[in-house]
């Protein structure tokens, strides 16, 4: 399924609409914003994907430090390259969305933090979260000691199974006490 | 989250569930052999491996997970981890196909954790409890043991059958909630989804979004925080936008299509009006004092030729043909009345439902953790926004490192005692400053409204007095908090809150008793405090717009030119607001005596988005300090509610119950109290239908009666401290799952390592046997 013909059909649009947390307006802004980024020869086919870097040329994406890591989660390629379609595209602004649930967000949240892919966030996942929260350039980087100190008080305070990792429940329970996560963990055309 | 918590009583549910589930794969046993057989060749193959292998197992999570634990090692603390063991292979990669591990990922286990949940919500739609089903539901990471990953395809389809079976049971609200909230791409759920959906028609109130593009470059470039500000700028303009709706169709309308007889000519248009409200506007639709206290009546053509009006005063000539009545003073008062109310329930809702959502059961205990992982804000969209989000988030890890592990340098008692006389010099400042203009404000207004006014222009001087000082004195306070130099930035944010909202407050007391007490002597003095409000709420604006000005703009170019400095000023969002809902308590208060007002607020308030926004974009920097919305966002709201509207509410309703109404003008002269208006309506209804005559006793025996207020209240009171009993149950219960999960966590370990000395005990035997085996 999937379209990119110029027009989305009034039926794609109301399943859309059911199926995603966005409105008509929202969908329709999506699909133009698609169809800019596609070639002239991509337009008339069906289903394109549009690959990872012309994504990242959108400016909501373009200077999040997780761009890389949220187009490989909503990626449904079996390349595994990041590239996404529309009807991934709209799963995207779907989770980003006002109107998506703090359960859909924190799955979400939980798998773009997901580094490695294995299904918990261990250590090594917990570094590189932390190095994207605070930038590249070196003077915002913390010290090695600094980072070691860091990740252990996090495990010490979400890891309740003491299993040295923290796993989507955990992940949740520690997402559920922030008030601010929902109206954060958003993206809007 | 949605899934259910269970208390600790349900423990004999949940065992059973495991039992079953034991008995369950012992009858399965197809599957299980399988499993077992795959494991017993992964294990003999590891037997024919070299001990280089074992020493550094080839398999990456191993490896990182190794180099990691080296690094911890150092540390000295050993913790007693499942990452800190060395595991083979094959017990690698059990944990890594673990439930709990892949729930967040496995197609299965998705579905079968959401026909877990569709169960239940058919089963809480019909009523049908089934004891049965619930145990084996309760633990949905259980329930997927035994298809982990995208098991055989049979499997997969049979589960997903069920789910679309149940969803298709689900009425359609609940199915589209359900279809929305599963975390499964859009090609899978279309695939799951049914019938046609109507729910478009709710996105239309979705498309009257005002500002969206403007509000979007705001929140690119400073974040959620200064964002919040212009949101609530807008739900400002929203409640005005209703109130004007209804005092504008109700009142000015009708009182505008009839015009009152005997009205004065007008003096005429000259641009001091837009300041001052009077000449011009004075006998106009704007101020109270045009109404008229009878019923208005549509023509009646009686040969009175270019009479277009029958004065009655309720009872009197009526034409039987037509009978389009308008009762001016009823519908004053009740359009007002109904006005607040409903002002009020929407307020009441919004506080309630912001409170439920920033308010948590249990804090404070992982603040590094919801610091990682909540801090980003995805709305931010400018490079150099983004940069200095990242510095400012390394910084408050860097402060949160050193609060959580090192201990605070205890004071010495000198210290503790100079840090106390410190708060109290400022406090002392504070007050007495605010007193001194409190006292300023009641004599400066009493002399003005003895020597009464002969120009206009002298009518503004109360109104810039008041201005000028809420310009200054905040200053005033924000430097006795730098003095103060507190610790914490949100104890320093909700001191700076409480001084202003004292100052305010102290100020608009004075003021309304000014108006109600001494003022409202004076013939037609409704009409004078409606222009004095109206003054108020200009000169409000006119310095808003100089603060604006001098505060950012100027200030901008001095930092930037004269010092030579980069930084910018910061928009001090909290200040901000509390001059929105100051002005906005002004609109409420005036609402009474100037029902046009509303709509003058509303165009300030665009007004003041528009210049607020380029100000914002052109000189001001995101705040450096971090900012909690949620909480924050609440406060603004509880504030709006609780000192401004219940203040104005009061202020109004003391002046229906209780002061005299001017007798010569407006809709209620010639009555005692503004109530009597109510009052006579409901007597005159009784008189014609003798059958409401219960409901007015009634009416008169609750509302009057003050006994019945306090059993409300105490009613009250007792279902709050019912709720706030809960709460702590459930706080108790919180930790005592927690505790419940951690034994789990001892028994998922010591398992673990169970397995992993047996198949080593199983391996050794064998490589003794390969070892001699070889042997000549």
């Amino acid at each position: 399924m999937g379209t990119t013909a110029s027009q989305l059909g009034k039926d794609l649009l109301s399943e859309y609409q059911e199926l995603t947390f966005l409105t008509k307006q929202e969908i329709l802004l999506a699909h133009k914003r698609f169809t800019e980024l596609l070639t002239k020869d991509e337009r008339d086919g069906a289903n394109s994907r549009l690959p990872m870097d012309r994504i990242l040329t959108l400016p909501e994406l373009k200077s999040n430090p997780f761009r890389e890591r949220i187009c490989h989660v909503f990626s449904t390629s079996p390349q595994k390259d990041g590239s996404l379609t529309f009807e991934d595209f709209l799963d995207l602004l779907s989770a980003f969305s006002d109107s998506a649930t703090l359960e859909i967000k924190s799955h979400y949240a939980f798998r773009i933090f997901d580094f490695d892919d294995d299904g918990t966030l261990d250590g090594s996942d917990l570094e590189k979260l932390v190095n994207c929260l605070t930038g590249e350039t070196d003077e915002t980087r913390l010290s090695p000691e600094e980072m070691r100190q860091l990740i252990s008080n996090i495990l010490e305070e979400s890891d309740i199974d003491k299993d040295g990792t923290v796993n989507l429940s955990e992940f949740q329970h520690v997402i559920s006490r922030s008030p601010d996560f929902v109206s954060s963990f958003k993206i809007v055309l | 989250m949605e899934a259910g918590l269970e208390s600790p009583v349900d423990e004999e549910g949940v065992h059973d569930s495991f039992n079953q589930l034991i008995a369950e794969q012992s009858q399965n046993g197809g599957l299980d052999a399988l499993e077992l057989q795959e494991l017993q060749r992964e294990l003999d193959e590891e037997g024919r491996d070299n001990v280089a292998y074992l020493s550094s197992p080839g398999h990456d999570y191993g490896r990182r997970q190794e180099r990691w634990e080296a690094e911890r090692e150092d540390d000295g603390r050993q913790t007693d981890s499942l990452a800190g063991e060395r595991w083979s292979s094959a017990t690698l990669k059990i944990l890594s196909s673990m439930p709990s591990r892949t729930i967040g990922r496995s197609r299965g286990a998705i579905i079968s954790q959401y026909y877990n949940r569709t169960m239940q919500l058919r089963r809480r739609r019909q009523s049908r409890p089934s004891i049965r089903d619930f145990s084996r539901s309760a633990r949905p990471s259980i329930r997927g043991y035994g298809m982990e990953g995208d098991t055989t395809d049979s499997e997969g389809a049979e589960k997903r059958e069920h789910l679309v079976n149940n969803l298709q049971n689900l009425s359609v609200s609940d199915r589209v909630r359900m279809l929305r909230g599963m975390p499964l791409s859009v090609a899978e759920k279309s695939e799951l989804r049914y019938m046609q959906s109507w729910y478009s028609w709710l996105s239309f109130i979705h498309s009257l979004q005002l500002w969206q593009v403007a509000l979007k470059r705001v929140s690119g470039r400073f974040g959620t925080g200064v964002l919040s500000y212009f949101l609530f700028l807008k739900t400002l303009l929203f409640f005005n936008l209703f109130l004007f709706l209804v005092t504008g169709a109700f009142l000015v309308l009708p009182q505008a299509v009839h015009p009152p007889l005997f009205s004065q000519g007008r003096p005429s248009f000259s641009g001091l009006e837009l300041l001052t409200g009077a000449g011009y506007f004075s006998d106009s639709v704007m101020y109270y004092g045009y109404y008229s206290n009878y019923t208005l009546r549509k023509s009646c053509r009686v040969d009175t030729g270019g009479q277009n009006m029958s004065i009655s005063n309720g009872t009197g000539m009526d034409c039987p043909s037509k009978r389009h009545s308008y009762n001016m003073p009823m519908a004053y008062f009740f359009t007002i009345g109904v006005s607040f109310f409903i002002t009020g329930i929407i307020l009441v809702y919004s506080m309630s439902k912001s409170f439920g959502q920033s308010f948590r059961i249990d804090k404070s205990h992982s603040i590094l953790a919801m610091k990682v992982f909540c801090s980003w804000d995805f709305k931010v969209l400018k490079k150099s926004s983004v940069k200095l989000m990242s510095e400012n988030i390394c910084t408050q890890l860097k402060e949160l490192l050193a609060e959580v592990n090192h201990k605070h340098v205890k004071n010495t008692v000198c210290q503790k005692l100079w840090r106390l006389t410190v708060h109290g010099i400022a406090w002392t400042i504070c007050i007495a400053s605010t007193t001194g203009c409190v006292i300023g404000i009641y004599y400066f207004s009493e002399h003005m409204h003895q020597v009464r006014q002969d120009e206009e222009a002298s009518m503004l001087a109360l109104p810039v007095v008041v201005s000028v000082i809420n310009l200054l004195l905040p200053g005033l306070f924000n430097a006795a908090a730098w003095m103060e130099d507190y610790d914490s930035p949100s104890v320093r944010t909700y001191v700076a809150i409480g001084r202003n909202l004292m100052l305010k407050v102290s100020v608009l007391g004075v003021l309304c008793y000014h108006w109600l007490g001494r003022v409202a002597a004076d013939p037609c003095w409704e009409d004078f405090v409606g222009q004095e409000l109206y003054r108020f709420l200009i000169m409000d604006f006119i310095f808003t717009l100089l603060d604006t000005l001098f505060g950012e703009f100027l200030w901008r170019l001095f930092s930037e030119k004269g010092l030579k400095r980069r930084r910018r000023p910061v928009f001090d969002i909290a200040r901000n607001v509390l001059d929105l809902i100051y002005g906005q308590t002004l609109a409420w208060l005036g609402v009474l005596f100037t029902p046009l007002l509303p709509a003058v607020q509303i165009l300030k308030l665009l007004l003041l988005f528009y210049i607020k926004k380029g100000s914002v974009m052109m000189n001001c920097q995101a705040p450096r300090k971090p900012y909690r919305v949620s909480q924050m966002t609440t406060i603004f709201i509880t504030l709006l509610c609780i000192p401004s509207f219940i203040g104005a509410s009061v202020c109004v309703t003391y002046t229906m119950w209780s002061i005299t109404p001017s007798s010569s003008c407006g809709p209620f002269r010639q009555l005692k109290t503004m109530f009597q208006a109510g009052k006579r309506w409901v007597e005159e209804l009784e008189k014609d239908n003798p059958s409401l005559s219960m409901l007015a006793r009634a009416h008169a025996y609750l509302v009057e009666n003050p006994f019945f207020l306090f059993v409300g209240a105490g009613i009250f009171l007792i279902v709050i401290y019912f709720h706030s009993q809960v709460v702590d149950g459930q706080r108790k219960i919180i930790s005592l799952l927690q505790e419940q999960i951690e034994n789990e966590g001892e028994d998922k370990k010591f398992l673990i390592t169970r397995l992993q000395s047996i198949h080593e005990q199983k391996r050794t035997p064998t490589r003794r046997l390969t070892k001699e085996s070889v042997k000549p």
